[in-house]
């Protein structure tokens, strides 16, 4: 892991979105290094999905730019930031409902094709030379994750948390350089929970990416971010190692309330 | 399946198509103009499909491409007198293509605008604009305004009209069982996923349309040299109905369902028609004893369809499919 101050691979700067009357995200200033799985935790209604939604264009800053290994990417449209290499899940889990599993991390494939729709009506050797390739891959991801026995199911067939590893996998597939999890631990239960732990953890290794975790799970970010950022009300209060993090007293005060002394 | 054979498939259906048209002379003229609107409404509904079905783009204006191809094809055509049947073919080959294009130009320039509204919003729009190209040509004096246009060959026979279905069968088909093609049925299951994915929504939303109006263009250009008369009021909102009703009951998404819908909405009007025109029946004193059928024909015919989508809103034809892995 390279220090995150120096060439970070994104890097926000005093970015800011405001909603009519309401600042969601306040003059954010957040690195990630290289190969770094960071944190960002807050209360509820923090600005922590927000956030998300800026990183991957689903909302334009009003202020402030967003850098991706050295170049903006403020302003670009959701689906070229993914081409440029940042993938994300979602915290209401969004697969392609009606495809199969097999179908949903293929579709994310579809930004290395080599050829267009021409290949695709002509349908000659290199089409299917390439969609062998694809499958080929796709069959890998899904082995490396247990999903394969279920490549020929639905989607929304698969239990819960397969559904969310399978969302896993096809942000996988766009073969990002830094991944974005939203709240992957909700309603897993503890077991469940570290095995995810343990999967983002191979993931990062594997892949040699970054992660950005966004998770209320304090038991998941505790245990395995390297660093992690804390939000509340659209504004970074804390930054840190999470021991740091845990003993800051800005945290405590944003999760519990103020400390209150009652001499009378 | 695994699709591969698609070509071959399709290469069979040309020359099928090709040596029926040639025995055509033998079949009853009647039978042979409700073979030609089953293989036109094939066309318009499998291409509908495209965009309704696996986009998920709820589009009211089908007819309105329609128009365009039958009314630019029919015009082409009329410039021209008797030709032999090489150069005649020819000039009925350019004309449908010259009438899909232009159709398809109309789709980019309908499409590039509306296709960010969604649902309902869409459907609105693209039924606005299959009016106002209906009324473009109702008030359009060279082509004949509310009185029709006269188109002077009866160009389409079994092998255009077959030939075109089965292109636009293997077009629709082909496009959808790639990992491009995915594509489409992505942005239809959740948009805001797929661009995530890094599918670019708007292209793809806009390539069904323009695909869409493309075959729906050509379907028009064989229209018009089926019937060989066109009235604006031929290509009105009824008639984008008509062929949602063919997707809707076929199953959205699902081709063969489609084409079969296509098929039995054809036929069920003109069955009902031969039902009224039964002379007698044995055991039945009364002569024509269907022959109030002919008078309720589409009141029957609304009924059905009432009853269809209150019981099989799904579609008539959902099966299980195998997905289709390369092998």
């Amino acid at each position: 892991m390279t220090s995150p101050s120096e060439n970070p691979l994104l890097q926000t700067e005093r970015v800011t979105i405001r909603f009519g009357g309401l600042t969601a995200v306040s003059g954010l200033d957040l690195q990630i290094g290289r190969n770094e799985l960071i944190g960002l935790i807050g209360p509820n209604g923090a600005g922590k999905t927000t956030v998300f939604n800026l990183i991957t264009g689903v909302y334009q800053p009003t202020e402030g730019t967003i850098l991706f290994d050295g170049q903006s990417i403020t302003g670009c449209k959701a689906y070229r930031i993914t081409a440029r290499g940042i993938a994300r899940t979602f915290q209401n889990i969004r697969l392609f409902s009606s495809l199969t599993v097999f179908d949903n991390v293929r579709t994310a494939f579809h930004l290395h094709l080599q050829g267009d729709v021409r290949h695709a009506l002509w349908r000659g050797r290199a089409f299917w030379a390439e969609e062998k390739a694809i499958a080929t891959q796709v069959l890998e991801l899904l082995e490396i994750f247990h999903l394969e026995k279920f490549r020929a199911a639905p989607a929304k067939s698969l239990s819960y948390g397969d559904q969310r590893r399978l969302e896993i996998v096809r942000a996988l597939a766009a073969r990002p350089r830094l991944l974005l999890l939203d709240e992957p631990a909700a309603g897993m239960n503890s077991s469940e929970k570290t095995d995810l732990m343990r999967l983002i953890q191979f993931i990062k290794g594997k892949f040699q990416i970054s992660v950005l975790l966004v998770e209320h799970d304090m038991q998941v970010v505790m245990g395995i971010c390297e660093r992690i950022a804390v939000l509340d009300y659209g504004v970074k209060i804390a930054e840190g190692r999470p021991d740091e993090v845990r003993r800051n007293p800005k945290v405590i005060e944003a999760y519990l309330g103020e400390e209150r002394t009652h001499d009378a | 399946m695994t699709f591969k054979h698609a070509k071959l498939l399709l290469l069979a259906a040309l020359l099928l198509s090709l040596l029926i048209s040639l025995f055509a002379g033998r079949i009853n003229s009647y039978v042979l103009f409700v073979l030609y609107a089953i293989g036109i409404n094939i066309i318009l509904a499998v291409s509908l499909n495209l965009i309704n079905g696996y986009t998920g783009q709820f589009s009211l204006g089908h007819a309105g491409f329609m128009a365009v191809g039958g009314y630019t094809a029919a015009v082409i055509t009329n410039q021209f007198g008797d030709l032999n049947a090489f150069a005649a073919g020819a000039l009925f080959f350019g004309a449908l293509l010259a009438g899909g294009l232009l159709a398809a130009v109309t789709g980019l320039l309908v499409g590039l605008p509306t296709l960010r509204l969604r649902g309902d919003y869409l459907a609105i729009v693209t039924l606005g604009f299959g009016e106002i190209i209906r009324v473009i040509f109702q008030n359009m004096n060279a082509v004949g305004a509310a009185r029709g246009l006269s188109v002077m060959h009866g160009y389409t026979n079994f092998f255009w009209t077959f030939g075109t279905a089965a292109v636009t069968v293997y077009v629709v088909t082909a496009l959808v069982h790639s990992t491009y093609g995915r594509g489409f049925i992505a942005v239809r299951d959740d948009e805001v996923a797929a661009e995530a994915m890094g599918i670019n929504t708007t292209k793809y939303k806009v390539t069904a349309f323009v695909v869409g109006a493309f075959f729906a263009g050509m379907a028009g250009g064989l229209y018009a040299h089926s019937i060989q008369f066109l009235t604006p009021s031929g290509f009105n909102f009824m008639q984008s109905i008509a062929i949602v009703v063919m997707v809707i009951l076929g199953g959205m998404g699902n081709t063969p369902g489609v084409i079969i819908a296509a098929i039995l909405l054809t036929l069920l009007p003109e069955g009902l028609r031969w039902l009224a025109g039964i002379p007698s029946l044995p055991g039945i004193a009364k002569a024509y004893p269907f022959a109030w059928v002919g008078n309720t024909r589409m009141i029957i015919y609304s009924l059905l369809l009432i009853g269809l989508m209150l019981t099989r809103p799904q579609g008539l034809f959902t099966w299980k499919r195998r997905p289709i892995l390369p092998a």
